[in-house]
């Protein structure tokens, strides 16, 4: 009675030149005694049987080979012996796979499923968990696979993860990457595997959030993730409470939804994003009321722009001084005096601009008697950006002159360098363009008197390139 | 505390994303890292590597860049009238989230939307920042999923697909009336607008590969949409009809029904009830018929009754009920486009049976191995030895077919 040992549970190739040499000796199914090294031997069964080494003697489709290798993996043990029986009568019947209502074909077919199940499962369920090490770190995960996948899956990790050292550890096989090879060792218990990972915890936050409480279905849930999966994963700890709360959650949302109004649709209509003010008088007035940010509650009143209605030419400067909150007017203090002068001495004059700030109210800090300026912050910007874009949408400029960086952000959207922005154009969706340039009070505030002209120059030289441009647009 | 923070928001940002019932990962090319560079691949079958007790799959990381809205669309949980708490991400901590997420083998990869804030061009690009610093920076070669906002700079559609391999637009609700109604600022010819320009890249980029292979990619995955289905009063033959227009139309690779799903802080415009499980769960399979068992969208709209579905019994057995006359069919003789047509027969159980039927007659217990269940399908079928009584004539033939009724039960497990 011929010994097969076959060197591991999935050993295709052993088997394969085996069931070569067997076929060809024409030795029926239930005369040969397949063994796994390692595993627990058959004791009747005696040494391995020396075989022939037998040169292919017939060719099997493709199909069967996909097959074989599919089923060698399962963990039922008589795979061999089932397979030997299907190699056999390929013989006389090449195309015999094609007839899926043959018992035999049924079952091999049901198996490779069973295996192509558990392949996938590992894929999808392994989870590592991030080491440190003295050579840097590796990610160790631990997995119960149901059949022989380990090696048969090997690949894919490594194909997915090529870049970092991993290990998976099973009870039956361990396999390694080191980046350029895989290493295989005997399989371990889960005490050798790490138990937790910092970033699991944000993992379960995602898990649980992601999770729609109004769509309980549970039983989807467990045909794909069966539970015997689950003491492996670390999200699958807060099904059981995700499930107890899922109804008191939905009853909540349902019985908020029968409200005659949520309190949301009460809010108001300043803070309305969509409206849209047709008139620049229209949106003056309306922001004399603005609570689109916290700022309205110290500062006297909304500094709104000024100047004239269809300006070719917008200044955008970056919030109100003490001046002009008193005044209610931009560009009134002393950094606007200083503008004024500039504009002057680039041959500009501002009544045919418009002059407006990125922010409209003055934020500052009290100190005695006196307010310091305070600079805006994002959501400062980003809240004022609507009456920003009314003002660009109704007056229409050709060009706008972001005057810092505060207007800068709010014209574009993003924080810039005036360094790096300062003396080219940005052309606008809205057929504009933008140009950046620094605020006049950085001017005021440059303790030295040579740096402080040098910068006026500048400043002077971008507003008339500014101009020089609106001329080339305008004639 | 850096960690902590990004929790926080992600806790926000999961939670406003899951209105959105596409997880897949499917279907784009074959790619790895064994070339010693990068991290990922994708292999043409998605891989979902969680469920949730809501019985979706969690395929990938499926976040909202922020969940602040200039839109006030009555269905969304962000719409800017809701209560939500608001957050943002920045660029860089999606991307080293979807990297973390990724490397613990816990996703395949990302698939981000945003609520529209400042403008749709800044906000696209926002997103695009993201698929960008993914692929430039961190040469990451798993699977991206990008919501394209309609409206956006064609510059920007163009970034985000060679960045992403599906695209996808929500067309949200079936009807343009629907759409009128419920979300005010989108519409729906502009929504058509850019599903067609996405197509004509996805054609166009096709069509270079076949000359180039240096082309740049374009999507890869196609571009699928999501219709939400109980908000408004479209039926069954309405949404059946939108899904299969949407398919020619488009080439869409996925059409998704989303059971409207009562939100918190919800509008007072919509209908306070629990989700349409069962009505989606037809949709899809209704989806399937025109899919792939070859049925007209005229056929799935004729198995309705008044436009609805039944839902007591799946699509197809409700058209073959109403076409008793058909059936029973040899499952000897019968040509593949027909068998298809009988309930309880899928796509690979018919293809078993034109493959085994060529090496012998089949007989009724042949059938039920190649088939999950031979009760529900003997009704429509005759094999050797095998012939259904009067099945013409009976009456009761609808509920010997439907399920056995059972009590809902919330906490089954």
């Amino acid at each position: 009675m011929p010994v097969v040992l076959l060197d591991h549970d999935a050993d295709f190739d052993g088997w394969r030149s085996a069931a070569r040499a067997l076929v060809a000796a024409e030795i029926p199914s239930d005369d040969i005694i397949w063994q796994v090294a390692g595993a627990q031997a058959d004791l009747l069964a005696g040494a391995p049987t020396e075989l022939p080494a037998v040169e292919a003697t017939f060719a099997v489709p493709k199909r069967f080979v996909e097959l074989a290798e599919a089923v060698i993996c399962h963990r039922d043990p008589a795979r061999f012996a089932l397979l030997y029986q299907a190699l056999r009568r390929l013989r006389g019947s090449p195309r015999l796979l094609e007839d899926s209502a043959d018992p035999l074909v049924h079952r091999l077919d049901t198996m490779a499923k069973a295996v192509g199940r558990d392949l996938h499962k590992m894929r999808a369920f392994v989870r590592f968990r991030e080491v440190a090490g003295e050579d840097g770190t590796r990610f160790i995960a631990w997995f119960e696979p149901e059949h022989h996948v380990v090696r048969r899956n090997a690949g894919f990790f490594a194909r997915r993860f090529a870049n970092m050292r991993w290990s998976i550890l099973t009870p039956e096989l361990c396999v390694h990457w080191d980046g350029a090879a895989l290493d295989f060792t005997p399989g371990t218990t889960r005490a050798d595997a790490p138990d937790g990972d910092p970033l699991e915890e944000t993992w379960r936050t995602y898990y649980a959030s992601i999770f729609n409480p109004a769509r309980l279905k549970v039983k989807a849930m467990t045909k794909e993730m069966p539970k015997k999966y689950w003491r492996n994963m670390p999200e699958t700890s807060l099904v059981s409470t995700l499930i107890a709360e899922a109804g008191t959650r939905t009853e909540a949302m349902v019985a908020n939804g029968s409200n005659e109004k949520a309190p949301a649709m009460a809010r108001s209509p300043e803070l309305d994003e969509a409206i849209v003010y047709d008139s620049l008088s229209a949106a003056r007035a309306a922001a004399r009321h603005c609570t689109r940010c916290p700022l309205y509650k110290n500062a006297t009143q909304t500094v709104f722009g000024e100047g004239a209605p269809a300006a070719p030419l917008m200044f955008v400067g970056e919030q109100p001084g003490d001046q002009e909150d008193l005044a209610g007017r931009p560009f009134v203090g002393p950094a606007g005096q200083l503008f004024d002068r500039a504009l002057a001495d680039a041959g500009i004059d501002r009544g045919a601009t418009y002059v407006t700030n990125a922010v409209k109210h003055f934020k500052f800090t009290p100190r005695g008697t006196r307010r310091i300026h305070d600079k805006p912050d994002a959501g400062e910007i980003d809240a004022c950006r609507f009456w920003i874009d009314h003002e660009r949408r109704l007056v229409r400029p050709r060009l706008v002159v972001g005057l810092g960086a505060t207007a800068a952000r709010s014209l574009l959207g993003r924080p810039v360098t005036i360094a790096k922005t300062r003396g080219a154009a940005i052309d606008q969706d809205d057929g504009s363009e933008v140009w950046i340039t620094v605020h006049p009070s950085f001017l005021l505030r440059l303790p030295d008197a040579a740096a402080k002209r040098r910068e006026y120059q500048r400043f002077v030289d971008d507003l008339g390139q500014v101009g020089a441009r609106l001329k080339d647009l305008v004639d | 505390m850096a960690q902590l923070d990004t929790r926080a928001k992600l806790a926000i940002l999961a939670d406003a994303a899951k209105y959105d019932a596409s997880c897949a990962s499917s279907g784009t090319t074959k790619r790895n890292s064994s070339d010693g560079k990068g991290l990922g691949s994708t292999e043409g079958m998605g891989i979902c590597h969680a469920y949730a007790p809501d019985g979706r799959c969690i395929s990938l990381l499926k976040i909202l860049l922020t969940n602040s809205c200039i839109f006030d669309c009555a269905y969304c949980i962000n719409r800017r009238s809701s209560n939500v708490r608001r957050a943002r991400f920045s660029v860089d901590e999606v991307v080293k989230l979807t990297l973390a997420f990724y490397r613990r083998n816990y996703i395949e990869g990302l698939f981000l939307s945003s609520g529209i804030i400042r403008s749709s061009d800044y906000t696209m690009e926002a997103m695009v920042r993201v698929a960008k610093a993914l692929r430039e920076e961190h040469d990451f070669r798993g699977y991206i999923h990008l919501k394209t906002i309609p409206d956006a700079a064609p510059d920007l559609i163009e970034a985000a697909g060679r960045y992403a391999d599906r695209l996808s637009i929500n067309v949200e609700l079936p009807t343009d009336a629907g759409l009128k109604a419920y979300a005010p600022e989108k519409d729906s010819a502009r929504i058509r607008g850019s599903m067609r320009q996405l197509r004509r890249h996805i054609d166009d980029t096709a069509d270079a590969k076949t000359r180039y292979r240096s082309a740049p990619a374009f999507a890869p995955a196609g571009q699928s949409t999501q219709m939400i289905v109980g908000a408004d009063a479209a039926s069954d033959s309405d949404i059946v009809g939108t899904a299969s227009t949407l398919y020619d139309r488009f080439r869409l690779r996925r059409v998704y029904y989303s059971a409207f799903s009562p939100i918190p802080d919800a509008s007072a415009d919509l209908p306070p009830a629990r989700p349409p499980l069962l009505r989606e769960h037809r949709l899809y399979q209704a989806d399937w018929l025109m899919r792939f068992y070859g049925f007209a969208p005229g056929e799935v709209q004729a198995a309705t009754d008044d436009g609805f579905l039944p839902l007591d019994i799946d699509p197809k057995t409700a058209w073959a009920l109403k076409h008793r006359d058909l059936f029973p069919l040899d499952v000897n003789a019968a040509p593949r486009e027909l068998l298809l047509r009988i309930p309880g027969l899928g796509v690979k159980a018919v293809d078993r049976i034109v493959a085994a039927r060529r090496w012998r007659r089949l007989r009724l217990e042949d059938v039920g191995r190649l088939t999950v269940s031979v009760d529900r399908v003997r009704a429509f079928l005759t094999a050797d030895g095998w012939r259904p009584t009067m099945l013409a004539d009976r009456l009761d033939l609808r509920s010997t077919l439907r399920p056995p009724v059972k009590q809902l039960d919330l906490f089954a497990a």
